[in-house]
């Protein structure tokens, strides 16, 4: 490996800069823009085929054998096992675009590969990197603005539901679940909808939780109104259903006080022993009667309860649940109204939560038992619960309503559109190389490069969905020219129509505009490193 | 040159398969899983053997599709589907674990041909969708309500229990569980809750001296000195401590400064238990069960007032007293008016084979009942119960679902032909995978003649043929070797679980075959055991 410029001593010994220099490797010049170039293009290519509603699956096996199939980009590149540094900035990439915008993972990756593809070219031609980062951050621009030219509106409000769940349907194609296609996506439009604050703009997606249970059919998955928790009646007799239910949440223990400072309760006597039992009763006596003073008829409690206190509870009739986690104490005081109290004393009737009715859920031969409380008197938490064959369609399922879930509060809080399907990819692309011709320096090559990038993505999606790729985007790309219409885009499905708009295949600006952004960034980032060393022997 | 060579972007130990490459690991993986199990398919299904990797080396002997395959350790990731997607039949409706895995084998199989003739996977999977549409459609025409009509429904369930018992090891005996099955999940009168039948297993005698008992069993020992036999129980159920009564209140102690006070203390813990059994009694209870232990004073208490007490009745035990007696779960004592108790007409020690059990008979809920398996090891009475279960799940489904469709590869014929005819009338590439769809469920009665040792080739299309006639209820008739009407044989499957094998395999398969690429991460580096 080339150690860099040295200079040499009269007796051929090099000089040493940096410590232990002889155990480092250094790539320097355009060998580390190839290399780097190389293994971004590895990442971006087993995501290649996961583009779009025909895309296949990956399935990955974590370091304890657990196995995940999913063809979401950043679940799929969060699992890889990957140690090259510029591999992983293609995953930080993908992960970044999940959390800003939650769909698109795939495209961003894509669309980096291909960008980083074409400079490569730019390079062997003998353009300064620099050089080629400014024209695609010119060519970024210039795509970015057509855009906002291109783009529909789509106006919202409780009527345009239909809409909403078209464009939900888009995301959830390339999915699993795209056997109940229209279900899911109108359970994922439907809880954006009721926690959606439309005056704000705004979705809080913790009121969203999402359950999984293995069984059933995906058919059966449902949108609860409510809080659903895997748990059941402290106690087997006590009744599965409860009308208006007012809840006590509890964050306190049956059982007697504890002070938190240390002491000691010295048993002197009979007398003291005597006393003591009584004490006892009476403190259990008095607890359940706080919580049914207040009115309650369902206690909700973080912690565990004593035998005797369980039974109490039976006794009157004061229906219990115990061992609840934290987040879904949270969730139940949120979703009923209801106020956690840490002690039975600050209990009183209006910091009870209301619930019009909290049932028990049993499922097929197996003991399983979940509790949902529906109807609750603050009804925007929602609970999507859903079923499957299997652990794996169920994450998967999760992850695939998860993409959904964003792209319809998207939806909510910019109401811009584009259209999918590679539409507006060949439309930016157009855009670019009829802009670069007026450019004169050198960058016209890097835009009419990034032209040749964005043709990448709808390449893919011919090539996923079994169609002759160049042909096809020749073909719309003329198409698009001669009729004017930037909507036209590749038919994955088969249906006879290349019009994105007949198809519903919608995509939200901001969505698109941060694919474009995130990987001109991250290219020109990767373009602009031209020296790296690391100090493992065995790197490359 | 660096560019030149290939650039390793995963940690060392970490894999990568692509296209090809992963889609023969799923398809070997997951055909190996089907292979497995193929051969306990059927009445005419062989057993397998698991010996356990630990150090007492416990045997099983199974027919369980589910069970065998809980029992391998699979690394292939499509083998782990096929696992878990048994697992989850057995979940769900109990039984078919065998069929589903083996048709989800068959698909992959047919799969690999399709694949190999250069059509997408995705043209492959939405063909298959429509297939399972028209299998199910053609499963759903085929299905038979008898749920109306007491006599005929009775006769279908006999039938069904027969059908999945005829494959297990209870085949000899068949008749003799069925009506045990059917006996027992007919007295839940449809709520199917199978927790109310209890199964227990007593080495010694023959399959044949099993027998269902109206009431309910109880591996426990009654209190010494304490009646053994009383009748008009009223029982109370209790999970209270009946050693010494701690003290809760966090922190106590004791602390005395002379020993004539400890043995006053000693008095007091006494008496306090003396007033708790005192208080229990007042509840006009003459039987006392207890979850935890019951220590020898208050159990001499209970004798002296001719109290039968049982101690040490597990958590399961007391919660299904609970259930069959009708009274609740006490752990205070302070309302004896508040407290519902539980009844049953007698409370005796019976013996069975060498063991002595406290049977309830004339219990207030009717509902339940017990199972009481015999056999001559204990390798034969597991492999009874996993049977029996299997049957009690299948019936208890059914009798929540009435509908019932046919067995013996009629229904698998049927669904088949259903398909094909489908195909030929659907241009395109998904008409193959169609076809592919259809010779998937055909191997099942194939499999199931193969294992009894017949012609399968012959005796298929004998049967193929007899369906393209319209004698829609042709079967194979796995004791004559022949084609015959199972309507006669009375050879019946449960709706339910014919038609959960076809979608769950169905899904794995698709899951499986939409796989084109398998990241497998470097294996977690284990801390060494220090060896016990």
């Amino acid at each position: 490996m080339s150690m860099g410029s040295l200079a040499f001593d009269e007796f051929g010994r090099p000089f040493l800069i940096l410590k232990d220099q002889d155990k480092k490797s250094r790539l320097h010049g355009i060998e580390a823009h190839k290399s780097h170039i190389m293994a971004a293009k590895t990442v971006a290519s087993t995501l290649r085929t996961s583009l779009g509603p025909k895309g296949l699956d990956k399935m990955m096996v974590s370091s304890d054998g657990e196995v995940t199939i999913s063809n979401d980009g950043a679940t799929i590149l969060s699992m890889m096992d990957v140690d090259h540094q510029i591999a992983k900035l293609m995953v930080q990439l993908s992960k970044s675009q999940d959390d800003e915008i939650g769909d698109g993972t795939t495209g961003v990756v894509v669309m980096a590969g291909a960008l980083l593809e074409q400079a490569e070219q730019l390079l062997d031609r003998g353009i300064h990197p620099i050089r080629i980062a400014d024209g695609y951050e010119m060519a970024a621009q210039v795509a970015i603005g057509h855009l906002d030219k291109i783009c529909d509106q789509f106006p919202l409000d409780q009527s345009h539901r239909e809409r909403l769940i078209e464009t939900a349907m888009t995301t959830l194609g390339s999915k699993i679940v795209n056997r109940c296609h229209r279900q899911f996506a109108e359970i994922a439009v439907d809880a954006v909808l009721s926690v959606a604050d439309l005056e704000r703009k705004d979705v809080d997606f913790e009121l969203i939780k999402m359950e999984g249970k293995v069984g059933g059919k995906l058919e059966d998955t449902m949108l609860v109104k409510g809080v659903v928790i895997d748990k059941d009646m402290s106690h087997p007799q006590m009744p599965k259903r409860i009308k208006d239910a007012k809840i006590a949440i509890l964050t306190c223990p049956f059982e007697p006080p504890k002070p938190k400072t240390k002491h000691k309760l010295d048993v002197t006597s009979v007398d003291d022993y005597k006393k003591l039992r009584v004490y006892e009763t009476e403190k259990f006596d008095e607890m359940v009667k706080q919580v049914k003073d207040t009115g309650a008829n369902l206690v909700i409690c973080q912690w565990g309860f004593d035998d005797e206190a369980n039974h109490l509870l039976l006794q009157r009739q004061l229906p219990a649940v115990r061992w609840v986690g934290g987040p879904e104490i949270e969730l139940i005081a949120i979703a009923t109204g209801g106020r956690i109290v840490p002690r039975f004393q600050e209990l009183t009737t209006d910091k009870l939560g209301k619930a019009g009715i909290v049932r028990e859920l049993t499922f097929g031969t197996t003991k399983d038992r979940m509790l949902v409380i529906e109807e609750c008197h603050n009804s925007r938490a929602v609970t999507i619960f859903i079923r499957a064959g299997n652990r794996m369609i169920i994450e998967e399922a999760k992850r695939s309503l998860h993409d959904a879930l964003c792209v319809v509060r998207n939806l909510v809080k910019d109401h811009r559109i584009v259209y999918g399907g590679g539409a507006a990819e060949i439309a930016m692309s157009l855009a670019v190389s009829q802009e670069a011709e007026k450019i004169s320096t050198l960058e016209q090559y890097a835009m009419r490069a990034f032209a040749d990038a964005l043709d990448s993505v709808p390449l893919a999606l011919a090539e996923n969905s079994g169609q002759a790729p160049i042909q096809t985007v020749a073909e719309i790309k003329s198409r698009q020219v001669t009729e004017k219409n930037p909507r036209l885009g590749i038919d994955c499905m088969n249906k006879g129509s290349n019009d994105m708009r007949e198809q519903h295949v919608i995509e939200t600006l901001s969505s698109k505009r941060a694919q474009i952004m995130l990987a001109v960034q991250l290219t020109k980032m990767i373009l602009k490193i031209d020296d790296i060393r690391s100090s493992s022997e065995n790197m490359f | 040159m660096v560019s030149m060579q290939p650039i390793g972007i995963y940690k060392p130990g970490a894999e990568e398969e692509k296209s090809e490459t992963a889609r023969m690991s799923s398809f070997v993986g997951a055909i190996a899983i089907g292979d497995l199990v193929k051969t306990t398919l059927g009445p005419k299904g062989m057993d397998k053997i698991l010996q356990s990797g630990n150090k007492n080396n416990t045997i099983q002997v199974t027919n369980d599709g589910a069970t065998i395959l809980k029992a391998i350790g699979v690394d292939n990731p499509a083998a782990k589907i096929l696992v878990d997607i048994s697992k989850v039949q057995d979940d769900e409706v109990g039984d078919g674990t065998t069929s589903v895995t083996v048709l989800a084998c068959e698909l992959l199989k047919e799969a690999e041909h399709l694949i190999a003739q250069r059509l997408h996977p995705q043209t492959i999977v939405s063909g298959w969708r429509k297939a399972v549409t028209e299998a199910r459609r053609a499963l759903e025409e085929s299905a038979k309500d008898n749920g109306a009509n007491p006599d005929k429904f009775r006769e279908d369930l006999m039938n069904i229990a027969r059908t999945t018992l005829s494959s297990k090891i209870l085949t000899a005996n068949k008749d003799h569980f069925a009506n045990l099955a059917v006996d027992a999940v007919l007295r839940l009168k449809g709520h199917g809750d199978l927790q109310a039948i209890q199964v227990i297993k007593i080495l010694g005698g023959s399959l044949l001296d099993s027998t269902l008992d109206e009431g309910f069993l109880l591996e426990k020992k009654i209190g010494v000195n304490q009646p053994k036999r009383v009748e008009n129980a009223k029982i109370l159920i209790a999970n209270t401590s009946m050693d010494a009564d701690k003290i809760k209140v966090f922190g106590s102690r004791v602390r005395v400064d002379a020993i004539s006070k400890i043995a006053e203390l000693e008095l007091a813990e006494k008496e306090k238990m003396k007033d708790k059994v005192g208080k229990i009694i007042k509840h006009g209870c003459n039987v006392f069960i207890n979850r935890q232990l019951i220590y020898n004073y208050p159990e001499q208490l209970f004798a002296d007032a001719g109290v039968m007490a049982i101690e040490h009745a597990d958590f399961e035990g007391v919660e299904r007293l609970a259930l069959v007696t009708g009274g609740e779960i006490v752990s205070t004592f302070d309302n004896p008016e508040l407290v519902k108790l539980g009844h049953c007409d007698l409370i005796e020690e019976v013996i069975i084979g060498e063991d002595k059990l406290i049977k309830f008979s004339g219990v207030a809920l009717g509902e339940a009942c017990t199972i009481v398996l015999r056999g001559a090891t204990q390798q034969i009475l597991d492999e009874a119960e996993r049977s029996l279960h299997d049957a009690l799940c299948v019936l208890a489904q059914t009798v929540k679902e009435t509908r019932t469709v046919y067995g013996g590869g009629c229904s698998e014929m049927l669904m088949a032909n259903a398909v094909s005819e489908l195909a030929m009338k659907t241009p395109g590439k998904e008409a193959l995978a169609m076809e592919g769809f259809a010779r998937a469920l055909r191997m099942l009665p194939t499999i199931i003649a193969d294992n009894a040792g017949y012609d399968s080739s012959q005796l298929v299309t004998e049967l193929r043929a007899a369906h393209k006639e319209g004698r829609n209820t042709t079967g194979l008739d796995m004791n004559r070797g022949e084609i015959a009407d199972v309507t006669v044989l009375g050879i019946t499957e449960s709706y339910q679980v014919k038609r959960q094998v076809l979608i769950s395999a169905a899904e794995a398969a698709e899951m499986i075959l939409r796989v084109d690429d398998i990241i497998k991460a470097a294996p977690r580096q284990r801390a060494p055991d220090h060896g016990h």
